[in-house]
């Protein structure tokens, strides 16, 4: 035999070399560890949410009673010999410019998703989603900016008795802001509404309008009203519209014309300023932050609960 | 016997294709109201902002005096912003989306972290920012810093990066892995040199995105507590900073008229980095993902 032959193929080097390297068992073990501790980031992320949430707003209960906090109807913490803490007026804030962006949102969202889903064409189509998706991506910062300088005057024109921060301006400009949301989400539950059905229904004599609201729209209900559920929850946590044009003035009562103030434009309003670390205030915009998450916690939750639940199998 | 009546039938059928077409109008007038808002937003901005936009206002650092203002801090600041945000955010949402893809198998810890990705998606960004003061800028005595900020924002838009990462991973089909293991690779060889390498343009157009929401969140840096007026640039992770969005911020605050033109030409700067990187994935998008 020649040296040659007695030792072993190319191939069978390769292999032998392979099964005698431990370095790569090892990585295979480590690698899905390393992946696993970067998935728990997110994890240890609402931990931290939920933990720093209940943390503050536990010492800020320590000084404020919990029943002043949610039943109270006045929020002044700046006036400095009794302040109160009573959540209502800034909930009541929220609860309008949400109101007045989802009447905002839904007839124009679901119009444009209707249009987009059942009349245009396919090149009208992927013209429009784009564009959508701009509208989507427009910082809320420019959007604030757009409310206070241009919504406002306007609106002012037409009703006098505006002023210059109110509800009605965020309302519309954060409707203005969630419309991409609710037409992108409610085109695609229209859109995968089977061809079949809305043949069926053609084939009886029915017009495109009776297709779209009689068959069409009852079909994809589960998918639209989860849009407007997460509309609603990016409404309620929306922070710049409403700091920029909504104002500071925490009201309670159902009047949109005056100066408002939402529980994100509360946060902001203590962070900008000068509230010192440790003194009620600060503990307070933790108390309406932890308010907030719950709100729009709750939202989100009903949303899935909605589109899984109700969701029509073809 | 006569079962339907052709002329009653008839003048329904009439009404019913005119309200057809009524509401076709309807529709169409809802979908351009979305664009007349973006176009009327655009133009604006534009054209309060363009008389301002000049070289001097992209060097020079925020001031006083409207005219000597300009966004160099800014600018700057929100440039080393990204430099953290972009690595820690896309290294860790791409790992939990190999883990989440590849290796996790359906159990109850698995489906808990899943529904954690989505809820954490809902978070409002104020509450990102909240998170922020507590941990890194007063627990963890970051400060005021790039770093805080950065580790915020990257936390904020995780759940983005994951999820896109997720369907590009998905999108590389089966007999790809399959070959791959065919020819003896591990795992781990076939998850880095033949499934990551296809799903990378995805990756990647995600990312960015992920990323173009970053820059223009506000939110975050005003709960922080980012300062606005800053002569100078930071020089070091660690050092405090201003961003894009929170010079807007302060800009349209003030009072005077003149700065809401200021407020316009920092708004152009702010939609032009936008648009670039948008074009870059949307670049990518076209030019590099592969249909299987």
């Amino acid at each position: 035999m020649t040296s040659k032959q007695q030792e072993s193929s190319p191939v069978q080097q390769m292999i032998a070399k392979s099964r005698n390297r431990k370095g790569k068992k090892v990585i295979e073990k480590i690698i899905p560890i390393g992946l696993f501790l970067a998935a728990s980031i997110s994890v240890l992320t609402t931990f931290g949410i939920v933990f720093t949430l209940i943390f503050e707003t536990v010492e800020f209960f320590t000084r404020v009673s919990i029943t002043d906090y949610l039943f109270g109807k006045e929020w002044l913490p700046f006036s400095g010999k009794e302040p109160l803490y009573g959540i209502l007026p800034l909930i009541l804030g929220t609860f309008k410019v949400t109101l007045i962006a989802i009447l905002v949102a839904v007839p124009f969202g679901l119009g444009a998703a209707i249009y987009l889903s059942e009349y245009a064409s396919e090149r009208v189509r992927k013209t429009i989603k784009p564009v959508l998706e701009v509208l989507a991506g427009v910082p809320t910062i420019v959007y604030g900016f757009f409310a206070l300088t241009f919504v406002t005057p306007i609106l002012q024109a037409i009703i006098p008795s505006l002023k210059i921060f109110n509800a009605v301006s965020p309302g519309i400009v954060v409707g203005i802001m969630v419309l991409p949301m609710i037409a992108s989400m409610s085109e695609d539950a229209m859109s995968s509404v089977p061809k079949s059905i809305r043949e069926g229904a053609l084939g009886l004599g029915a017009t495109k309008l009776e297709v779209s609201l009689k068959v069409v729209l009852p079909a994809a209900l589960s998918g639209i009203i989860a849009s407007i559920v997460l509309a609603v929850s990016r409404a309620i946590g929306e922070t710049m519209i409403v700091s920029l044009a909504g104002g500071s003035t925490p009201r309670f009562d159902f009047g949109v014309t005056d100066s408002i103030q939402t529980m994100t434009a509360y946060i902001v309003q203590v962070t900008t300023g000068d509230a010192g670390y440790g003194t009620t205030i600060y503990y307070s915009i933790y108390a309406v932050g932890f308010t907030l998450f719950i709100f729009t916690l709750v939202m989100n939750l009903l949303a899935t609960y909605i589109s899984k639940r109700f969701r029509e199998e073809y | 016997m006569r079962y339907l009546q052709q002329e009653h039938v008839m003048k329904r059928m009439n009404k019913r294709l005119v309200w057809n077409r009524v509401w076709k109008g309807v529709f169409i007038a809802a979908t351009s109201f979305a664009l007349l808002a973006l176009a009327i937003l655009l133009y604006r901005i534009l054209s309060q902002g363009m008389g301002y936009l000049n070289f001097d206002f992209l060097t020079n650092f925020a001031s006083r005096i409207p005219e000597n203002a300009g966004i160099k801090a800014a600018l700057v600041g929100s440039l080393c912003l990204m430099a953290v945000v972009a690595p820690v955010s896309i290294i860790l949402g791409v790992s939990t989306a190999i883990y989440l893809e590849e290796y996790a198998k359906k159990n109850k810890l698995n489906d808990f972290i899943r529904m954690n990705i989505s809820n954490l998606a809902g978070v409002p960004s104020i509450v990102f920012g909240l998170l922020g003061l507590t941990i890194f800028v007063r627990m963890l005595g970051m400060g005021k810093s790039i770093l805080a900020a950065g580790l915020t924002m990257s936390l904020l838009i995780l759940p983005v990066i994951i999820v896109a990462a997720q369907e590009a991973i998905r999108a590389v089909p089966k007999d790809q892995r399959e070959a791959s293991y065919g020819m003896g690779a591990t795992k781990w060889q076939t998850i880095i040199r033949v499934v990551i390498p296809a799903a990378i343009p995805g990756i990647l157009t995600g990312s960015i995105l992920a990323l173009s929401r970053a820059i223009g969140e506000t939110a975050p840096l005003v709960v922080i507590g980012i300062p606005v007026i800053l002569q100078f640039l930071p020089t070091g992770m660690l050092d405090t900073f201003t961003a894009l969005p929170m010079q807007i911020f302060d800009w349209a605050k003030r009072p005077q008229e003149e700065f809401q033109y200021v407020a316009s030409a920092g708004i152009i700067v702010l939609m032009a980095v936008l648009i670039f990187m948008n074009s870059i994935a949307v670049f990518i998008r076209n030019k590099f993902q592969k249909r299987y």
